[in-house]
């Protein structure tokens, strides 16, 4: 294998590390609506429990897509330099709903006013669902093609972006991300917002099921190669397993299965593609490919070792993290009461 | 097209507005970082809950401000393809590396250990609790490197050759790259600088309560370490700082012309330096100026009998050397934005240096003026890193990699000015939106004070933290 079909297989692993982790905190806040209230309407302690699921790991989870980004930079300077100048406005868009969920976090708990707290869980909604729809859309225009010059600069506009099979990309993205968000809750909460978590799942597994079975399908026809499909068979397979083992309470089961799913699709996506990289819809001469848009060997074989010697201390230090933060969260540990011995748990007490 | 809605001078706007906006909350965050993992370690040894207290009261502070710096710094990523894909394209083989290895090496390290210091109060061992501020601050403090190795690129390339038949520049040597004398010179001035600028801060909310007759235990060693922060810090900034003007003499001689608005070749006395000058409005010809012989010749080389290159003299060669075309930036920013660094740098440490000498020896000055300078010179340190940035960035003009690549042609040629004033509007109203929740948030941190420490354990002295939640 040759070192741009290996940094190839790396972004598609910096990638897939992205979805993985910021998926699922995607999820979590996409799922503030659906998990964040009770009979009486938004439970602010729910909602708590919720955000300090991820509270820890967020940030960690979103420097994923620095890195993915700054790989494709250095390894294949013309992909990314395609990609985010013709889809300005909707990376633009994706910058500014990652600004805006990322202060939410932080700022949601300075004040203890309801009116406060509700602006910033909106942000956290509409600053989730945005890049998991957007992603999808990126990523299924990347694999379909679009229209590029000679200098590899896209020529559509961004209308051209939301054609039926990228948008359907998207929702693909924002139910696997919502789903694979809902089982993370139930794995990581205890009380009644754990059960819920898991009847959501139970629902909206369905629906992603059917979406996203649509999408692997039009991508293996119209786009995909033998390997691609076998991937994505593998994706599809991994999605329902997920979905029963959410079905059958084994949460861990669950969460992992639907890991594995995102991990498959985008290892589908990235196989369609090659050898191109970003194929040009008008003339497949225009096509930006693993060979032409890559740096130079020294370059490569520089950000291998660098690689090689770092990913799996990253990979160490931030499993750490995971497992320090292993305990569920529950209205109890937020509220600071002890553990619950009845009904009588205090009840919202709002402030940081 | 209409001059206002060209992409080129639109994604200058753009580039100069998030860079500046997201360069006020890296400062903070490499300072307190420091601070905080200093006054940790303090109540770690020392066990005294006033170090505790300090630990927090900043640390809260810290992480108010640390959100906008992720969250902006991904911005800063983005737009280098998104507004300057030719930039990218030319200049990724080189300039993405030193991204990719900020990325891997110091972004994970300082978002990872970040998460598990805030929340791992009640969790962690004491000293692994220690050891996770540590990591994260020097983590920030190894991405500034990287950073700026990849922005002395610019300066002054350096480890790279030109690939003709792909049109780009190459990298062939990292550690030429990462050992630039730009480099070498400007990471020391920017970290020093962004070690005031947290000094300023920490003065500030001291004399706050200080000036209140509140909070004496926490907020007056808090006081003595801001003033004494800032004029080490200061004295090592101006230090690099002058390391790097001999640099910049050597690798940028156009951009020290422009700072000084030299405009002819000087030696000697006659290489001075104006510390302030009126000018006709085209800046060519002075009507007044206050000037102070051989320092320019000084600061250039160190020797008093040193020449130092004017400007006309540079056009004339770089047209040579590249060709016909403008070579001088603009002269009124690089003048002005260069005094205003030395000016604002020079005030903040005096005024700590004047914060000391009112302090000295335990004594806590009643006049309440002195007080609110001690409040209002938090800016200072603030506006001279901007102001230097700027000098930087735009005394380079008209090159975006100098020699290499003009502004100009790093444009995205793809992307409409419709586009760009698109996002420039949304980034400016975000962002300004944001600066005001901020600023009243971290004023309102600041007021509030230190909180009390939690007690220790009366048998075994352990203290038993509270759980972080949000």
């Amino acid at each position: 294998m040759d070192l741009p079909t290996l940094w190839f297989g790396l972004l598609a692993f910096f990638f897939i590390g992205y979805f993985v982790l910021d998926g699922f905190d995607f999820g979590v806040g996409m799922s503030i609506p659906f998990l964040g209230r009770d009979a009486r309407g938004p439970n602010d302690t729910d909602r708590r429990v919720l955000i300090n699921t991820i509270g820890p790991i967020w940030d960690l989870n979103e420097t994923w897509v620095i890195v993915a980004g700054a790989a494709m930079f250095a390894a294949f300077p013309e992909w990314y330099a395609t990609l985010f100048s013709g889809f300005y406005l909707v990376f633009l868009v994706i910058l500014l709903a990652l600004i805006l969920r990322g202060v939410s976090f932080e700022y949601r708990h300075q004040r203890p006013e309801i009116a406060w707290k509700r602006r910033f869980d909106r942000m956290i909604v509409v600053g989730s669902a945005v890049p998991a729809f957007l992603w999808g859309l990126v990523f299924a225009n990347v694999v379909r093609g679009v229209p590029l010059d000679a200098g590899f600069n896209y020529t559509g506009t961004v209308f051209d972006l939301f054609s039926p099979y990228a948008v359907l990309g998207g929702l693909t993205t924002l139910l696997l991300f919502f789903t694979h968000g809902v089982v993370f809750v139930s794995l990581k909460t205890d009380g009644p917002i754990r059960e819920r978590a898991r009847q959501l799942a139970s629902r909206s597994g369905m629906l992603t099921i059917l979406v996203a079975a649509v999408f692997l399908v039009w991508t293996t026809v119209s786009f995909g190669s033998v390997w691609s499909g076998i991937l994505s068979a593998v994706a599809a397979v991994t999605l329902i397993a997920g979905w029963l083992a959410n079905q059958r309470k084994a949460e861990g089961w669950s969460f992992t299965f639907l890991a594995a799913t995102i991990a498959f699709a985008v290892l589908s996506l990235f196989l369609s593609l090659v050898p191109d990289v970003m194929p040009a819809t008008n003339d497949p001469a225009n096509s930006l490919t693993i060979a032409n848009a890559s740096s130079s060997g020294y370059t490569l074989t520089l950000m291998s070792w660098v690689a090689l010697v770092f990913v799996p201390l990253i990979l160490a230090y931030q499993g750490f993290t995971y497992w320090v933060f292993r305990k569920r969260v529950s209205r109890a540990s937020i509220t600071g009461a002890p553990e619950p011995s009845g009904p009588a748990v205090a009840g919202n007490r709002v402030g940081a | 097209m209409n001059d206002w809605l060209d992409p080129l001078l639109l994604s200058r706007w753009q580039f100069g507005l998030t860079t500046i906006y997201h360069f006020l909350f890296v400062p903070l965050t490499i300072g307190l970082a420091l601070t905080v993992a200093l006054f940790q370690t303090a109540w770690v040894r020392t066990g005294h809950a006033k170090y505790l207290q300090i630990t927090k009261f900043f640390g809260r502070i810290f992480l108010i401000n640390f959100a906008m710096g992720v969250v902006t710094g991904i911005v800063q990523e983005f737009q280098f393809g998104m507004n300057w894909s030719d930039y990218s394209r030319f200049v990724g083989d080189v300039f993405g590396a030193p991204l990719a290895l900020e990325g891997l090496l110091a972004f994970f390290l300082e978002a990872t250990f970040i998460g598990l210091w805030i929340f791992g109060w009640d969790r962690l061992p004491k000293r692994l609790h220690l050891a996770t501020i540590w990591v994260t601050a020097l983590a920030s403090i190894l991405s500034a490197y990287f950073i700026i190795a990849a922005n002395s690129f610019m300066q002054n390339p350096v480890g790279y050759q030109i690939n003709e038949v792909k049109g780009r520049a190459e990298l062939t040597d990292i550690w030429a790259l990462l050992t630039n004398k730009v480099a070498l010179a400007a990471f020391p001035h920017t970290i020093f600088a962004c070690f005031m600028v947290s000094a300023a801060l920490i003065v500030c909310a001291a004399a706050w309560h200080l000036s209140r007759n509140q909070h004496f235990d926490t907020m007056r060693p808090a006081l003595k370490f801001g003033l004494w922060m800032m004029v080490i810090a200061g004295t090592l900034t101006f230090l690099s700082g002058d390391q790097l003007g001999l640099a910049m003499v050597e690798t940028q001689p156009m951009k020290m012309a422009a700072a000084e608005a030299l405009y002819n070749t000087s030696t000697g006395a006659n290489a001075s330096f104006s510390i302030f000058t009126l000018g006709t409005p085209d800046g060519v010809s002075e009507l007044f100026s206050i000037r102070i012989p051989y320092l320019l010749s000084f600061l250039s080389t160190h020797t008093f009998d040193g020449t130092v290159e004017g400007i006309n003299d540079l056009q004339a060669q770089y047209t040579q050397l590249y060709g016909p075309g403008d070579y001088t930036p603009t002269i009124w920013v690089t003048y002005w934005a260069f005094r205003y660094m030395i000016a604002f740098g020079v005030l903040a440490v005096m005024t700590a240096v004047g914060g000391l000498w009112f302090t000295r020896k335990g004594r806590m000055p009643k006049k309440r003026w002195i007080w609110k300078v001690a409040i209002w010179s938090m800016p200072l340190p603030l506006a001279a890193m901007i102001v230097g940035w700027v000098f930087t960035e735009m005394g380079r003009q008209p090159w975006i990699v100098f020699s290499l690549l003009k502004t100009q042609d790093a444009v995205s040629p793809n992307t409409t000015g419709l586009e760009v004033l698109i996002s420039l509007i949304a980034f400016t109203l975000v962002y300004g939106t944001l600066a005001v929740v901020e600023f009243r948030l971290i004023k309102k941190a600041i007021q509030k004070g230190p909180e009390q420490a939690p007690t220790p354990d009366a048998e075994t002295g352990e203290v038993k933290h509270e759980a972080t939640v949000y």
